[in-house]
């Protein structure tokens, strides 16, 4: 009897946290597609007013030229970054041997120090060398971050030897061996840092609002902020813009959700 | 081992890779985090604007204490840490202890509902919390339905109810977020060790402080350093969903840090001092929590 008791209350417990994580998100989703009168009335049925809030939100934003810089921002600097931190972590684990366990530790620092230590610093070195309001420049200081390289590392310990001299005596060069053999296996770490990377990139705010001078270079994110500075709330038009923002991060996120998982579960053993 | 030379060079070459592949990774850091880091703190101790810097030796360091708006972002950024943090993490590990019970049906479910705020942008959801919190916004019509409230009340025109909303938004984006790691942490745990407890007559309530907070311990020190880290370098919710008002009274550190850069005249020296207080504070309190995570008793 206790037993079932307790059951309950653990549904009745996960279910109502559930809907408060799920619930402004499902709110966003039906505002965006209301008018703001009806939003403010508290409706919360999804509506017929999506495409008058589209055309709003046209009218006032270059909604396309920030989706495509966002896009273009995240995809290169996810691809740049997971190859260059999986080769370093590959390199870290397979290679290991003092100096470079050193190196590690020293890289490991580098997770200590908070992004506005390093901002100003950045911002005058990359307007000297002319890189504000370009892909290098949103791209650059995050490429080779130490939790990449760590979740590489720890990854690569599970990567068995006995493979890697097989495939030497096969006469795979060094190489080969790292994209013929470990990039396929490591297949749910390369998603996990995938996920990682691309929502970071997405969601990054504070760096694109430092270098990003120009109406051209915004980002969603950008984007959606600038919205507020209204005398007015357009909910409705304000919704669709998080929508916008927030639809490929989803995704993402439903795709890769359970490979994330392992590769977490893989990086805290 | 016929060949030792021949095997020598073999070791070299392999060991040569090894450092070829690493070296991009090392050299991107130390040009993007170190070198920064150094820079920062010869500009810490100059004053001045622009190209027409010079030295100040610790005059910034002394104003930041008589500077009234950083007095209060490094208070509120403590409070966020200190009320925070706990809450999200004890939640965090309760929600993965009941999700970790294999004969919990729709367990699938309920995790991706909890994780999924994780999938929303910074940015977004601070706008969203601010549009659900506004005069005008669906929790004051729900508080006024339910007859709680007579009219809407503006939380983010209160300092108190205001940082309430900015820690409310903070745990509901990153309590699922940490839940995934101890869900992760759980799977190392044998699942007959619960058993066990359970026909030991151990209630859940002593099985989740004696089993599996102990075990977790690696995994909550991993995610108390993080959000400690998060927390200190907190910007775009003090920024889009308070804009650091009323009056300052929710703007945390990096975003009085952004103002005194590029929103007033900048003053990069003054501006660098103070992020190199928060570098000093994220090392200390690591430094803590690394001592205190690792006792063994």
């Amino acid at each position: 009897m206790i037993d079932k008791g307790k059951r309950v209350f653990q549904y009745v417990f996960l279910s109502i946290v559930s809907l408060i994580s799920v619930f402004p998100l499902y709110w966003m989703l039906s505002a965006a597609t209301n008018k703001s009168v009806d939003v403010i009335s508290g409706k919360l049925i999804p509506g017929m007013a999506l495409l008058a809030n589209w055309k709003g939100l046209l009218a006032s934003q270059n909604v396309t030229g920030a989706m495509m810089n966002s896009f273009k921002y995240a995809i290169i600097l996810t691809l740049i970054s997971l190859l260059i931190c999986s080769l370093a972590g590959y390199g870290f684990e397979i290679f290991h041997d003092r100096g470079k366990d050193i190196v590690m530790s020293v890289i490991l620092l580098a997770m200590m120090v908070p992004f506005a230590a390093t901002m100003i610093p950045l911002f005058q070195m990359f307007s000297k060398a002319g890189f504000l309001n370009s892909t290098i420049g949103f791209v650059l200081p995050f490429i080779s971050t130490p939790f990449l390289i760590m979740l590489f590392r720890q990854s690569a310990r599970a990567f068995p030897h006995d493979i890697i001299e097989a495939a030497r005596i096969d006469g795979l060069g060094e190489f080969q061996i790292f994209y013929r053999m470990f990039m396929p296996t490591m297949r749910s770490t390369y998603a996990a840092a995938m996920t990682i990377t691309f929502m970071n990139a997405w969601n990054n705010y504070l760096w694109p609002k430092v270098i990003m001078t120009d109406n051209e270079s915004l980002t969603m994110p950008m984007l959606i902020a600038n919205l507020k500075q209204g005398y007015v709330t357009d909910y409705g038009v304000l919704m669709l813009g998080v929508l916008l923002c927030t639809i490929p991060t989803v995704i993402i996120f439903f795709i890769l959700q359970r490979s994330f998982a392992e590769g977490i579960t893989g990086a805290v053993k | 081992m016929s060949h030792p030379k021949k095997n020598i060079t073999l070791q070299k070459k392999q060991n040569l890779f090894g450092w070829a592949v690493l070296m991009p990774a090392v050299f991107l850091i130390a040009a993007m985090s170190f070198y920064p880091m150094i820079k920062a703190l010869i500009l810490s101790f100059e004053t001045g604007i622009g190209a027409k810097m010079r030295f100040a030796g610790f005059l910034n360091y002394t104003r930041m204490f008589e500077d009234k708006i950083f007095l209060q972002a490094l208070m509120n950024n403590f409070i966020y840490l200190i009320i925070q943090v706990p809450i999200m993490l004890i939640m965090g590990l309760i929600l993965a202890s009941m999700l970790n019970d294999k004969n919990l049906k729709f367990r699938g479910l309920f995790r991706t509902a909890i994780f999924l705020p994780c999938a929303t942008s910074l940015v977004s959801y601070a706008i969203i919390f601010r549009s659900l919190f506004s005069v005008d916004g669906f929790i004051n019509l729900l508080l006024v339905k339910l007859g709680i409230l007579s009219s809407g009340y503006n939380f983010l025109a209160n300092p108190i109810s205001a940082r309430a909303v900015i820690i409310i938004a903070l745990l509901w984006r990153w309590t699922g977020y940490n839940m995934v790691f101890y869900l992760a942490g759980l799977q190392n745990i044998e699942y007959s060790i619960y058993e066990a407890a359970k026909i030991d007559g151990a209630s859940p309530f002593q099985s989740f402080w004696q089993i599996t907070v102990p075990l977790l311990r690696p995994t909550i020190l991993l995610t108390a350093i993080m959000s400690t880290n998060g927390t200190l370098q907190l910007f775009d919710e003090s920024w889009n969903l308070t804009n650091g008002g009323p009056a300052n009274a929710t703007i945390t550190m990096s975003h009085y840090i952004y103002n005194l850069s590029f929103k007033y005249v900048p003053n990069f020296g003054y501006a660098a001092a103070m992020a190199y207080l928060i570098l000093i504070l994220v090392a200390v309190l690591a430094f803590v929590q690394m001592k205190v995570g690792d006792k063994r008793d």
